[in-house]
């Protein structure tokens, strides 16, 4: 279990949270949403260390990581696997090379273990037999499912995704949602999921969090989202002529 | 490089030199940056040497055209020139074009993609991992390189001085080998030592910053050519007035 506990974060005087806090659950899909400039990246970013905040704390399991140095986090992101928006792979290496890197760095399996976990990860994100290619080669959706073969490598406790779907087509971006919410069943990660694909929104949203200009505005699942009576939060979700079509026929 | 930047190129040395996670990833990166700076140089640097040497030794001779100067001393200006300053500052300017750029462009395209960031979201140390195997190859393999040009350099001058009878064989000989300092060669190395960590640290240092995409990569890799030619030149005077 995750909590943020009233994180402020501020860029040259304009503050980009305010005062959030949350709770997300282990085992089911937490979703961060909100529109552009709404401070869910930012929100991400404080949680994994990559920006510090102003105030407020980030809890893993009850362990305090906002105050902690670089060495102390460590143990803690050694249970953190993340996909970036971009997937952010090690150009330079092969994907197996790339899922293999933290295996490599942390622990002190042989050649062959390592090589039997990633075959493991490779199949698990149905990538069998890639294992040789650049990430040059790849497409957008095979990109992604290899950022989430390297998170999964080092059997995380917390998961986080970064706009998975962004740059996918319809078809792929299901795929990568159910693969996500698969792999947060299987070994009751926390997943944290910031996007705002409405899809998303309503195909695993089991816990949803939405930002409106940096604040905390609501929470509850995607079963309750569509009978809400908050404008900001209408207006964000049925936003798309086809939601829009959808709720009128709901 | 204002104070904010040189206080920043401080505590990012800081990071680059905290223990690494596991030595074995970093030496194995090590020899590759070992490969890429210094075998990969070796041409490049053999070439401009030979030349600077032949060229030396002809513009040495138009300009002592006298009865009074011995032919010997074009070899011997020839040496002390190459050993003391061309050598070291030359291959120091060449490779931070080559490798300086290479490096800022590599680091700067890895933290605009977010590589940089997932490596440390996986607890790894990026500016360690990334940074100090080039900074080790830096201080070791430009020395490496400069002894070589060294040489050539003194190669080139002999041939490019007979071919062209501006000076005999026998008289290049005895300049080179007469009164010669062997402390020259201390200060040529340790001028070598110092610009290998510049051209290592600072084109690292402007890659591991750069905010925005492609263009700023671009303007970063400028920079940090730039820069990097500025500190060799300051740290050549500094090291001559400190050693000589």
């Amino acid at each position: 279990m995750i909590e943020i506990r009233d994180i402020n974060k501020s860029f040259d005087n304009n503050q980009v949270l305010k005062g959030i806090s949350s709770k997300f659950e282990s085992g089911v899909t937490n979703l961060i949403i909100g529109g552009s400039g709404s401070g869910k990246t930012t929100l991400l970013k404080c949680m994994v260390g990559l920006h510090q905040p102003d105030s407020g704390s980030v809890l893993y399991d009850d362990r305090d990581f906002t105050p902690m140095t670089f060495e102390e986090r460590i143990e803690i992101r050694k249970e953190i696997g993340m996909l970036f928006q971009g997937s952010a792979l090690f150009d330079s290496q092969t994907v197996e090379e790339n899922i293999m890197f933290p295996l490599n760095m942390f622990t002190d399996q042989s050649l062959a273990e390592k090589r039997d976990r990633v075959d493991f990860c490779l199949e698990r994100v149905n990538l069998q037999g890639k294992n040789k290619l650049f990430p040059a080669e790849l497409s957008g959706g095979m990109k992604k499912r290899v950022g989430i073969a390297r998170a999964i490598a080092m059997n995380p406790k917390y998961l986080f995704c970064d706009e998975p779907n962004s740059g996918l087509d319809p078809k792929t971006s299901i795929v990568i949602d159910e693969l996500i919410k698969e792999i947060t069943e299987e070994y009751n990660t926390t997943t944290i999921v910031v996007t705002h694909d409405m899809n998303s929104v309503m195909g695993i949203g089991d816990y949803i969090l939405f930002l409106y200009e940096g604040k905390k505005f609501w929470e509850g699942s995607n079963k309750e989202i569509a009978h809400t009576d908050i404008e900001e939060l209408n207006d964000f979700v049925f936003a798309s002529r086809f939601m829009k079509a959808a709720k009128a026929k709901f | 490089m204002n104070f904010t930047n040189f206080g920043r190129y401080l505590l990012l040395l800081k990071a680059v030199f905290r223990r690494p996670e596991k030595l074995k990833i970093y030496i194995r990166e090590l020899v590759k940056q070992m490969n890429y700076i210094g075998v990969g140089s070796l041409g490049l640097i053999s070439i401009i040497s030979t030349f600077i040497g032949a060229v030396m030794t002809l513009q040495i001779a138009f300009q002592l055209v006298s009865d009074f100067i011995p032919k010997t001393i074009i070899g011997s200006v020839n040496r002390d020139s190459s050993i003391l300053e061309l050598s070291p500052t030359i291959s120091a300017i060449v490779l931070a074009g080559k490798i300086g750029s290479a490096i800022s462009s590599e680091i700067g395209t890895m933290r605009v993609t977010e590589q940089i960031d997932a490596l440390e979201i996986m607890g790894i140390n990026a500016p360690g991992y990334l940074i100090l195997p080039k900074i080790i190859s830096g201080i070791t393999m430009v020395p490496l390189l400069v002894i070589i040009s060294m040489f050539l350099s003194i190669t080139g001058g002999y041939i490019g001085g007979t071919l062209s009878g501006a000076v005999s064989p026998a008289e290049y000989m005895q300049g080179i080998t007469t009164d010669f300092n062997p402390y020259t060669i201390v200060v040529a190395l340790v001028k070598a030592f110092v610009f290998g960590f510049v051209i290592t640290s600072v084109p690292a240092y402007e890659g591991f910053y750069v905010k925005g995409g492609a263009v700023e990569v671009s303007q970063a890799s400028t920079r940090a050519v730039v820069v990097s030619c500025i500190s060799i030149l300051a740290c050549d005077y500094i090291v001559t007035q400190l050693l000589l």
